[in-house]
């Protein structure tokens, strides 16, 4: 037999193409019998039931949405492009905001035994909050709706940044802060020479941590403020009653998602090393 | 009295414990010539590590104090490069940016070219030459020792310290290693002092070896002198008439008497002195000789 992967890849597509039959098969639209009467006609066809539409039919409009996915006209028409680069915009921004604080604050915590018991308290109440119950206080003191969506974010993608990076620094084998001892290497050089690429593996743990929730919630937090980005569009076409697109932003949705944690899978892979 | 370059007087580790207190180690007083390779052997808990981190400034002691070069030491410095038993190398750097890493920091003024050049001479003399772009975690045991030694001698520190570098070696590693280390020492004549549980090792390596007590109460007891001729190499030296004299001398210092002498004379604390031996010149009693020969292995496993 061939490689375990080919095996792997043969199997899933036997698996996608069961899927995507049984799921076709049992949503075709009942046949049309006999002349429509004006009320069926009106209805648009005989189709009475609401349907989750097949694949073909989702494959089709997503065909049509990817070979032009920057388009613009108006408010609630706008590609799927424009929408996920809304989304990513803000993910990033927060994500990235959250990181400038994770970080550093992670390190004092990980390097000082007395800041990581003073702050302890705070982490730990403040991280089980849903990122959606900060929105109306985000809302009403930032006073704008695209702001308090990369408030969510940040306040999100901060904690596990923060823990891991907090743990990692803590967790530096005492051999090499010895080695940066003998060496006289100063604090500065210390942290950037010794700690930060020993505790970098860990550090970008949290962070891949960090941009899965922050995809997760981005989603939630855009149906809430509306007007741009990929969750305003799942409820906008859900409002739309179009379902071809609910569906396809769903895949879309997932497909973005992966891409990040690839993304930070490869940078996770430059720091990691071998003991 | 002239002071010698490195000079540890009167370094005492204690603990407080519920009643009195625990004395690892007291009224240790040691001298360390500059050039001079010595070593101290003595059984595990005497506190031979924590005299080495005291020296590297690395820890504190209770009592004493150590002077080098006519100055207290009173933390870690690039004067004294340390090699510990578990080589301590960045895994995420290469081999060569392991002993680069120490020539940087050392030679800060130095460009790249140069911490590079110097970096590869010293790789090249413990025979790593060829992986200079291995990361600690591709190479082995002895490889991650021999790049540790050779960042240590690349800083030449005034005073170069090794805590039973060799320990976690085979013997065929250890052995090969040994005969780098005499080699670099050879061409640098660096000040070492060397923690090692291998009466053969110190023998081959060091000027003077120094024979600690058992702990608690340890210290430092003798003082040997090792006259064997140089350059030594492990295939000769064992045939030199002296060798099995001195390697008695130890073994039966390590089997008997640091037991029998420890603790002694705790109550005036100061007077304790050094004794100072060089077995080649003991009258041959016959009787050391013979019995001490079969049990080699008894001090490699303390």
């Amino acid at each position: 037999m061939q490689s375990l992967n080919l095996r792997a890849a043969l199997t899933s597509l036997v698996f996608l193409v069961v899927l995507l039959g049984l799921w076709e098969a049992f949503n075709q639209p009942p046949e049309a019998s006999g002349e429509l009467s004006e009320f069926e006609l009106l209805m648009g066809g005989a189709d009475q039931e609401a349907r989750v539409p097949p694949p073909s039919q989702v494959l089709g409009h997503a065909w049509d949405e990817l070979s032009n996915p920057f388009y613009d006209a108006g408010p609630n028409d706008k590609g799927i492009g424009i929408q996920l680069a809304y989304s990513l915009y803000r993910v990033l921004t927060g994500y990235f905001l959250a990181a400038l604080i994770a970080i550093p604050l992670g390190f004092v915590i990980g390097m000082s035994p007395l800041m990581y018991k003073a702050l302890n308290p705070f982490i730990q109440v403040l991280r089980p909050i849903s990122p959606l119950a900060w929105m109306p206080l985000a809302l009403f003191i930032i006073k704008d709706s695209e702001q308090s969506a990369i408030f969510v974010i940040f306040i999100c993608s901060i904690w596990p940044m923060l823990i891991n990076t907090a743990f990692g620094v803590a967790n530096v084998r005492k051999d090499w802060i010895k080695v940066a001892q003998t060496h006289e290497l100063g604090a500065l050089k210390t942290a950037f020479q010794v700690i930060l690429p020993a505790a970098a593996p860990t550090i970008l743990t949290g962070m891949r941590i960090s941009i899965g929730i922050a995809w997760l919630v981005i989603v939630a937090a855009e149906m809430l403020v509306g007007g741009t980005g990929i969750g305003y569009y799942v409820w906008n076409e859900w409002n739309n009653l179009d379902l071809n697109s609910v569906i396809f932003s769903i895949l879309m949705i997932g497909v973005v998602g992966m891409l990040l944690d690839l993304a930070l899978g490869a940078v996770a892979k430059l720091v990691q090393y071998e003991e | 009295m002239s002071k010698s370059f490195v000079s540890v007087e009167g370094l005492a580790r204690k603990y407080p414990q519920k009643e009195g207190e625990l004395v690892v180690f007291e009224d240790v007083n040691i001298g360390i010539e500059k050039g001079e390779f010595v070593c101290i052997i003595g059984h595990s808990g005497c506190g031979k590590s924590t005299i080495l981190n005291v020296l590297a400034g690395l820890d504190s002691p209770s009592a004493g104090a150590v002077i080098m070069d006519g100055r207290e030491v009173s933390g870690p410095s690039l004067d004294r490069g340390v090699v510990f038993q578990n080589y301590s190398l960045l895994p995420w750097l290469t081999a060569l940016q392991n002993v680069s890493f120490g020539v940087r920091a050392r030679f800060p003024q130095w460009s790249k070219q140069q911490v590079n050049d110097h970096s590869k001479k010293f790789l090249e003399m413990v025979g790593l030459g060829h992986s200079l772009e291995k990361k600690p975690s591709q190479l082995s045991g002895g490889m991650r020792q021999r790049v540790s030694i050779a960042r240590a001698f690349a800083t030449s520190p005034k005073l170069l310290l090794l805590d039973e570098p060799f320990g976690a070696l085979d013997a065929l590693t250890r052995g090969v290693i040994q005969d780098e280390l005499i080699k670099i020492w050879g061409e640098t004549h660096q000040t070492v002092f060397m923690i090692t549980h291998d009466v053969d090792e110190a023998i081959l390596l060091a000027d003077r070896i120094l024979l600690m007590t058992n702990g608690p109460h340890a210290r430092v007891a003798e003082s040997v002198t090792i006259n064997l001729p140089r350059p030594r190499q492990r295939a000769s030296v064992v045939k030199d008439p002296g060798y099995y004299k001195i390697r008695n001398y130890l073994v039966n210092f390590l089997v008997e008497r640091s037991g029998e002498l420890a603790g002694s004379g705790g109550e005036e604390s100061g007077s304790f002195k050094t004794l100072e031996v060089d077995p080649t010149q003991l009258a041959d009693t016959g009787e050391t000789n013979n019995s001490m020969v079969e049990m080699p292995d008894l001090v490699a496993s303390h």
